[in-house]
């Protein structure tokens, strides 16, 4: 007997039905995220104990930094993380169009994002305030230890900015094709999830380097 | 779960949009009491409205609120874990 002759009747309603799992899926994103958490965590952690020992030339160097720029970037991150919580509520109204688009302002904010990094690092270089610049020599210990951390953690955080903004691509590119659909969205989750992380990050970030001085 | 008895919540677009202007609220807020002097509670006022910042964008962006409890019960792990980190590290410098 041909076992093609026996089709249950689940599969007649889904004749193509794929195995799928949303939930596992997202919670194996979580795990991911956790990972990163502890990540800067461990950062964090580096910038307390070093903070508490050198108080004075902590709240030195965080006055040389530019409470605007990280304010206006904290608005542009809070900002497209809700574009792409919209986007996710768009997708299962079947807005496809409205999808697509909040996708692509989050991709744009994310490039206005490191545009004023580009600026502020800018600015920082040309004054010589970067590792081995001079301006940087010659600094006090304390203060050496504050521009060390404030670029790795700032750097360490717009990379992931950058790989958020190309996985939003990628997901507006999939909404396009159809492969992301009202009933079948996971991956647009998993990717806002990512991006919303990068939003954690910085809500920390932001007042720890540019506002406690 | 099965796909057919996996019925997703969806949220309001007004709910996402009063989040974030609670969330813009804050950033104004803790901008603005940067520049006042709490003395030694600045870094403590600094951290509380980052946390309350992060729990509104876990809680609503993140979908907490409204996925299965085992992600919440996790996350609440990792943070107790981080703790852990931080207290241990902390008593280490404190007591050389």
């Amino acid at each position: 007997m041909n076992k093609n002759n026996t089709i249950t009747e689940a599969q007649a309603v889904h004749p193509f039905d794929e195995h799928r799992d949303d939930e596992a899926s997202k919670l194996g994103m979580w795990l991911f995220l956790f990972t990163e958490l502890i990540l800067f965590g461990g950062l964090f952690l580096v910038y307390s104990i070093y903070r508490m020992m050198n108080p004075e030339a902590f709240a030195a160097g965080s006055l040389h930094l530019d409470v605007s720029i990280g304010a206006i970037n904290t608005i542009v991150l809070i900002s497209s993380s809700a574009t792409v919580a919209l986007s996710i509520t768009a997708i299962q109204l079947k807005r496809k169009r409205l999808t697509i688009n909040l996708l692509l302002f989050t991709i744009f904010a994310a490039f206005i994002f490191m545009v004023n990094k580009y600026f502020e690092w800018g600015h920082k270089f040309e004054l010589g305030l970067f590792p081995g610049g001079d301006a940087f020599n010659a600094l006090a210990g304390g203060e050496k230890l504050f521009y060390v951390l404030y670029y790795f953690m700032t750097g360490l955080h717009g990379l992931h900015v950058i790989i958020g903004a190309a996985l939003i691509g990628w997901v507006a590119w999939e909404v396009k094709v159809g492969k992301q659909t009202h009933d079948n969205f996971a991956f647009l989750e998993n990717a806002g999830l990512y991006w919303h992380l990068v939003d954690l990050i910085w809500i920390f970030l932001f007042p720890l380097m540019y506002l406690i001085s | 779960m099965s796909k057919e008895s996996h019925t997703p919540h969806i949220v309001h677009f007004n709910t996402q949009i009063k989040v974030l202007i609670a969330l813009l609220a804050l950033t104004w807020l803790t901008v603005t009491i940067a520049y006042l002097d709490f003395g030694n509670l600045t870094v403590f006022i600094a951290l509380l409205v980052a946390v309350i910042k992060s729990t509104i964008v876990l809680t609503y962006f993140m979908h907490l609120k409204f996925d299965s409890k085992i992600l919440t019960a996790f996350l609440i792990l990792v943070v107790v874990i981080f703790g852990v980190f931080i207290g241990l590290t902390f008593f280490d410098y404190a007591l050389r």
